[in-house]
């Protein structure tokens, strides 16, 4: 394995993980308005971290004060119950972003978010005995 | 029962039809160029997740940012994928960026995760020696799985077992990681490894 550029560049190995260009981050991080790092509230959402919409949500002139992005992922968290990973697939957002986002939601009233399974404490024989069956079901 | 459910709206939309859910998940990992974005599309429905990283933790033992302070994040990409069991409860795949550079994204990934896949291909074993050691350490299960490429020779699961000096009861699969049947099976063997080193360990909790 060598892809090594031979140019006189910074020669990263396996650079093309990283874009061409940092550029486009500045981007969404204005949206949260320069934080990378949630609010007050300070949790670091674990990718897997479930995020359901608040039963006793805030009214609707609060949410009328929304950002555009905050709304549109209120609006993906109503549509269905969804992971921390699959919101920033699906509203094409870096996670760190859509980890700020959340946290003010989260702040503001209008979603919970789970904790996903402690570490070392897998769940027990008759879920894992569903998963299998499920995957051979596949 | 020791793990905790994440507790879903009982009121609402949901009308009440599950009032807990699970999200479990399993990481797959690897060298460059395993197949672990094959594996992971091939038994789910696979999108790209974007995480950006700080420059100084992604890449300060191998770029030289020479005090250029200005790109400070960087994005990297990994695999995601899907597969739903029931509604309340799925299954979660992450496939990790074959370089070294990214290990600090493991930790984050492998914190409660069920387990691991780490692929291999027997024409360069020695890819996935870091990822074995580090689930090994960590005390993740995981299983290997051999990705038969064409032209390979074929191995025999004791020899990769052996060559890799692999903890005796860590599965070794044979698989194609571009056929979905090969793809589950992979999964199934690591969901049933992962449930005999639990019990395991609670009985030697216990005893
Ligand atoms: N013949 C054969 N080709 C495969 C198999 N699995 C993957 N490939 C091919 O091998 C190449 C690399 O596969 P990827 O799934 O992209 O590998 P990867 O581990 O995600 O690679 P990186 O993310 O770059 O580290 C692709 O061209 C695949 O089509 C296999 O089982 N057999
Ligand atoms: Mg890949």
């Amino acid at each position: 394995m060598n892809e090594d550029s031979t140019g006189g560049g910074p020669a990263v190995p396996g650079g093309q993980w990283y874009d061409a260009d940092a550029g486009p981050l500045v981007r969404p991080y204005a949206m949260t308005g320069g934080r990378t790092r949630p609010g007050p509230s300070n949790v670091r959402f674990d990718l897997i971290a479930l995020v359901v919409v608040d039963d006793d949500p805030p009214g609707a002139a609060e949410e009328g004060l929304l950002g555009p992005e905050h709304r549109s992922l209120l609006a993906l968290c109503r549509a269905e119950t969804q992971s921390v990973a699959e919101l920033a697939a699906d509203a094409d957002l870096p996670v760190g972003v859509v980890r700020v986002l959340l946290g003010d939601l989260l702040e503001s009233g209008f979603v919970r978010v789970s904790r996903p399974v402690p570490p070392a404490q897998l769940p027990d024989e008759r879920i894992l005995r569903e998963v299998i069956d499920g995957l051979r079901a596949l | 029962m020791a793990y905790e459910r994440s507790e879903s709206t009982g009121t609402g939309a949901g009308d009440g039809v599950d009032t807990t859910a699970l999200a479990l998940k399993i990481l797959v990992a690897g060298g460059f160029g395993v197949g672990k974005t094959t594996l992971v599309g091939s038994v789910s429905e696979i999108r790209p997740l974007r995480t950006e990283e700080r420059l100084s933790r992604a890449g300060e033992l191998v770029d030289d940012t020479g005090g250029v302070d200005q790109k400070t994040t960087t994005t990297v990409a990994m695999d995601f994928g899907r597969i739903t069991i029931r509604s309340g409860l799925s299954l979660y795949l992450f496939g990790t960026p074959g370089q070294d550079r990214f290990w600090f994204l493991w930790d984050e990934l492998s914190q409660g995760a069920l387990g691991a896949v780490v692929l291999a291909d027997t024409r360069r074993l020695e890819d996935c020696f870091p990822a074995v050691d580090y689930f090994e350490h960590r005390k993740i299960p995981f299983v290997v799985a051999v990705n038969c490429f064409t032209g390979a020779r074929t191995y025999g699961a004791h020899e990769v077992s052996r060559a890799l000096d692999l903890d005796r009861g860590t599965p070794v699969v044979l698989c194609d990681a571009r056929d979905r049947d090969s793809g589950k099976e992979v999964l199934i063997r690591l969901v049933e490894y992962a449930g005999r080193m639990h019990t395991a360990r609670l009985l030697d909790s216990v005893g």
